[in-house]
């Protein structure tokens, strides 16, 4: 007979055998693969799937862990982020030389304004996002560094609180917010860039 | 008094509301007088809303299949 935990999953159970565990987590996976696919391919691309098989793996073994089915998305997600990194390293990227104090000083809502690529437009501002298509949205992430990509995806893509990324991430709150920061920064001076580089503007230009 | 270049480097911090109160009044004060710092903020809103409803790409059937697939294997004896 299969048994089904409910939540809280610590809540005494009658036989729970290896293959009911399993079982339980296969169930509670399953759920998660799509969410965790989308997740994947944003923060390592093509490697997304394997970054998901990593993943299972290394939940399966720590399911124990796992202290109730509601925290089950956040525990994955943090699984996941790291078989993310570990792979973001065994690339062994050259670090990307990163100008800071050019991107500090860069606003992209005043670029657009300045550079003005829609002349007859009377929302200038949001043509230039209405551009972007999802594929798009993922070569602007790959052209950042997984340090600020990560936190970016995790908080203003994925809806997570900084202080549960802070977990995730195994580092301090404030060194969180500062990757914000640069993130989103970095973000927006690549969009303007993948912009211009990629023609996005000469075909949008109406 | 803040200016324009100082609020707008603050001004996701702001949205996301991790300033501090000092931080909070003096971005709310240049943004009472200073037109191009609202657009910034205004800006910076459909920005992360974009962000938001940015499309998660859908999972493929093969990839589904085979992901299933290493589930129904794990650990199974």
């Amino acid at each position: 007979m299969r048994v089904v935990l409910v939540a809280p999953m610590r809540e005494p159970i009658a036989e729970v055998t290896t293959e009911n565990r399993n079982e339980d987590f296969r169930t509670l996976a399953r759920e998660q693969l799509p969410r965790l696919y989308s997740l994947a391919r944003r923060l390592v691309g093509e490697e997304g799937e394997d970054a998901v098989q990593d993943c299972l793996l290394k939940a399966l073994q720590r399911f124990h862990q796992l202290e109730s089915r509601a925290a089950a998305p956040a525990w994955l997600t943090s699984i996941l982020v790291n078989c993310c990194r570990d792979r973001g390293r065994a690339r062994a990227r050259q670090p990307q030389e990163v100008d800071f104090d050019e991107v500090e000083e860069f606003s992209l809502y005043r670029k657009i304004a300045d550079e003005d690529p829609f002349p007859y437009s009377d929302s200038l501002h949001l043509d230039f996002l209405d551009e972007f298509g999802a594929e798009d949205v993922r070569e602007v992430l790959a052209r950042l560094p997984d340090l600020y990509r990560t936190p970016l995806v995790l908080v203003y893509m994925e809806g997570f609180a900084t202080k549960e990324v802070a977990k995730m991430l195994d580092a301090p709150l404030g060194t969180v917010l500062a990757r914000l920061h640069r993130g989103r920064k970095l973000f927006e001076k690549q969009m303007w860039d993948y912009a211009e580089t990629t023609g996005l503007l000469r075909e949008g230009a109406r | 008094m803040i200016t324009c270049s100082e609020a707008v480097k603050q001004l996701w911090e702001y949205l996301d509301g991790t300033v501090d109160d000092s931080q909070r009044d003096a971005i709310e004060e240049h943004l009472s007088f200073c037109r191009r710092c609202c657009g910034e903020v205004e800006f910076a809103q459909e920005l992360r809303r974009f962000l938001a409803t940015s499309r998660s790409e859908q999972i493929p059937d093969d990839v589904m299949a085979r992901l299933s697939a290493t589930l129904e294997e794990l650990d199974r004896e």
